[in-house]
């Protein structure tokens, strides 16, 4: 699948100009948006989407933030705004079903909104794709990665806040037979120092950068592949991995990259 | 008779004053706010089941949970024989369970092999917080205090267990020779193997060596249970109710505000003000300050911290040298509300020179939070010190504004472009455009 042309994603007030009403809202999330690297993971992922002939939509121009950063920022106030927002224009589009990418936007909306009235079925991409794949319905070529050496990652808001640790594991597996896993895996995994506000900000003073020691953590298991599910952990891991001069041989993807890349049309 | 007399004035003192200190620390956990918690009560009953009794979180780090086994089994069975000690002091019988026959040696030779277990582990937590010094037992909230508290414990430990080996040795030896108040019970298996030591002493000298150990041990114990209230030790109690209120949603969770909610409503339709605004009369203050300003299940999460240090030492903030120590602010937490329930009971008053928990917890150690929940992981009896470090953060923001620069630009950024960064939201659909 090339991801580099142009593609067509549906938008929901199109579609609900039509009439219709797409059975996903696809979540983008404000780095699937503007972040220039993980921009290419949104593409891949919508790939994969129109690849599985899914009825889905995108806000588009209407997406805004869901508050989560300025929540855990300790400001209520603003998250509250947001979220009471995007309620409603989630009620207007009767909005049901929610698909994201970023682990953030998942916890947030899975876990936060029904406080305030948001009640949707909140679907994580890597869960979407996992049972995609074991129904059969999506079938990456196996071929590609067989022999390549991957390392996880593990995005703190995956795993530990929403036990979400087998299924990229799964799939991973699936395409490679050399998984190997970083010693902090999993519930246990080192944070790649982005959340809670981390990323908007300069780290306090210490003694090291979280993202180097996790990346040399990773860089450990003498990987080809670095993959991530989370655009946050991605600038980190990708800024570790320039940092020790290692963007020649080890590379950083999400794994809705990996399959999109492995998917033959 | 005189003995029996002065044992029993013994045991009322130390259980008056236990009860005493007790209720100082369930007063202080009072000091916190209330919060509602008695949902899902079959689900909690497990949970105190598998983490506290069963000690599942412990498992991530084998050799601690080792030792701590053997430490913990330890104390709960060997507490059966305190009960017998306990008969025996004030009735002035000898060994009052030896009625249970052929069973008694098999059960004070369990006791006495967890004795020997409770010492080895004992001392292995000494040569590994003392010599080996390992990283999770060096932090700057480690003061003189809280390591000579765990040092006391575990001196005390070893004499408790070496003074039941030692009276049982004597006991034994005494019973062989047919000592008046000695019936024979039977063989215990460690403390017959000590008995060649002691086996040169008189009679008398035997029933001096029994005596004295006797009473070591339990003055020992009595002193130890008043000394828990004061010491990091308490969580031996603590834990079990921790663990059974503690949260039960997924860790990514945040507690909402729904004093905000309304008022967020008012800002986004002024029309339903009127309706609202009668609902929700005092909004009191956002988020925490000082240690009363949390819950009062933060506040027991305070006292049940053992300072072990798995939170720290899986914290990322804290391995990188940053200042932030999760055990330091569930530390820090404790002492302050010990330093306002001091205060309350002297004077009568909660105020403390104006003095607050934010003297104690700076904005770099706040700040230097990723939100990542391993300190919430990690702890074996399900403190939270994430949700204390929300908190304040809250106070920070909402109350003083004092978010650092980037972060207050990252908030007017969401406010203004509905993005935590500078863009236009018209281009949020660029990523559809080819390359």
């Amino acid at each position: 699948m090339d991801i580099r042309e142009k593609i067509d994603v549906p938008v929901m007030a199109d579609l609900a100009a039509g009439g219709e009403q797409p059975e996903y809202l696809f979540w983008v999330g404000c780095a699937g948006a503007f972040d220039d690297r993980y921009k290419k993971v949104t593409k891949a992922f919508a790939s994969i989407l129109n690849h599985l002939g899914t009825s889905y939509a995108v806000l588009g121009t209407e997406e805004s933030c869901t508050g989560d950063p300025a929540r855990r920022a300790g400001n209520e106030m603003l998250f509250q705004m947001q979220a009471l927002q995007l309620i409603e224009l989630f009620a207007s589009y009767g909005i049901k079903k929610i698909i994201t990418i970023c682990p953030h936007c998942y916890n947030v909306f899975k876990n936060e909104y029904s406080d305030l009235g948001g009640n949707y079925q909140v679907i994580s991409y890597i869960h979407f794709l996992d049972q995609a794949i074991s129904e059969g319905r999506l079938k990456p070529d196996l071929t590609k990665y067989a022999n390549v050496r991957i390392t996880y990652h593990d995005p703190c808001y995956l795993a530990r806040a929403n036990d979400i640790c087998e299924p990229p594991r799964n799939i991973l597996r699936m395409l490679s037979g050399h998984l190997i896993e970083m010693e902090r895996n999993r519930h246990f995994a080192l944070c790649c120092g982005a959340g809670g506000g981390q990323m908007f900000k300069e780290a306090e003073k210490g003694d090291k950068e979280i993202f180097i020691e996790r990346t040399e953590e990773a860089l450990k298991t003498e990987p080809e592949i670095i993959a991530t599910a989370c655009p946050f952990c991605m600038v980190m891991l990708t800024d570790g991995i320039k940092y020790k001069n290692r963007e020649e041989n080890v590379k950083n993807y999400d794994i809705a990259e990996l399959i999109a890349f492995a998917l033959n049309n | 008779m005189v003995s029996s007399f002065i044992f029993s004035l013994l045991l009322i003192l130390a259980v008056w004053l236990f009860t005493k200190n007790v209720n100082r620390i369930s007063r202080n956990i009072k000091l916190g706010k209330k919060q509602r918690i008695n949902d899902q009560k079959k689900r909690r009953w497990r949970l105190m089941a598998w983490v506290a009794i069963g000690q599942s979180k412990m498992t991530s780090r084998p050799i601690s949970a080792i030792l701590h086994i053997f430490v913990y089994v330890g104390f709960i069975v060997i507490n059966i024989e305190m009960l017998e000690i306990m008969i025996d002091g004030i009735f002035g019988t000898h060994r009052i369970l030896s009625f249970l026959g052929s069973l008694y040696p098999v059960l004070i030779s369990i006791f006495e092999i967890l004795a020997v277990l409770v010492i080895l582990a004992c001392v292995i937590f000494l040569v590994r917080r003392n010599l080996l010094r390992l990283w999770r037992f060096r932090g700057r909230e480690l003061t003189a205090w809280p390591r000579s508290d765990a040092n006391i414990i575990l001196f005390t430990e070893i004499l408790l267990m070496s003074s039941i080996l030692v009276m049982n040795a004597a006991d034994g030896l005494l019973q062989a020779r047919g000592g008046a108040h000695y019936a024979a019970t039977g063989t215990f298996l460690v403390s017959d193997l000590m008995q060649p030591w002691f086996a040169g002493m008189s009679d008398s000298a035997l029933v001096n060596l029994e005596r004295t150990s006797w009473w070591f041990h339990i003055i020992g114990v009595l002193i130890f249970l008043n000394y828990i209230p004061y010491s990091k030790h308490f969580h031996i109690f603590l834990s079990f109710p921790n663990v059974f209120y503690s949260k039960l949603d997924p860790l990514g969770k945040m507690i909402n505000m729904p004093s905000i909610t309304n008022e967020v409503k008012m800002m986004l339709d002024p029309s339903s003000a009127e309706t609202i605004v009668t609902e929700e009369e005092d909004i009191g203050q956002f988020g925490a300050k000082d240690a009363t300003d949390l819950t009062w299940k933060h506040l027991m999460d305070a006292y049940t911290c053992t300072e072990c240090g798995r939170c720290t030492s899986s914290c990322p903030a804290s391995i990188t040298g940053k200042k932030l120590s999760p055990r330091k602010v569930v530390m820090d937490v404790r002492d302050r509300i010990e330093e306002i329930g001091k205060h309350i009971r002297k004077s009568g008053q909660d105020s403390t020179n104006g003095e607050t928990l934010l003297d104690r917890i700076t904005d770099e150690e706040l700040w230097a939070c990723t939100t990542c929940n391993a300190c919430v992981q990690e702890c074996p009896v399900n403190i939270d010190p994430l949700a204390i470090i929300l908190e304040l953060r809250r106070y920070q923001v909402m109350e003083q504004a004092a978010a650092p620069g980037e972060i207050n630009a990252t908030f007017s950024n969401i406010e203004n472009n509905g993005a935590p960064w500078q863009f236009s939201n018209e281009d949020r659909l660029q990523w559809t455009a080819g390359k």
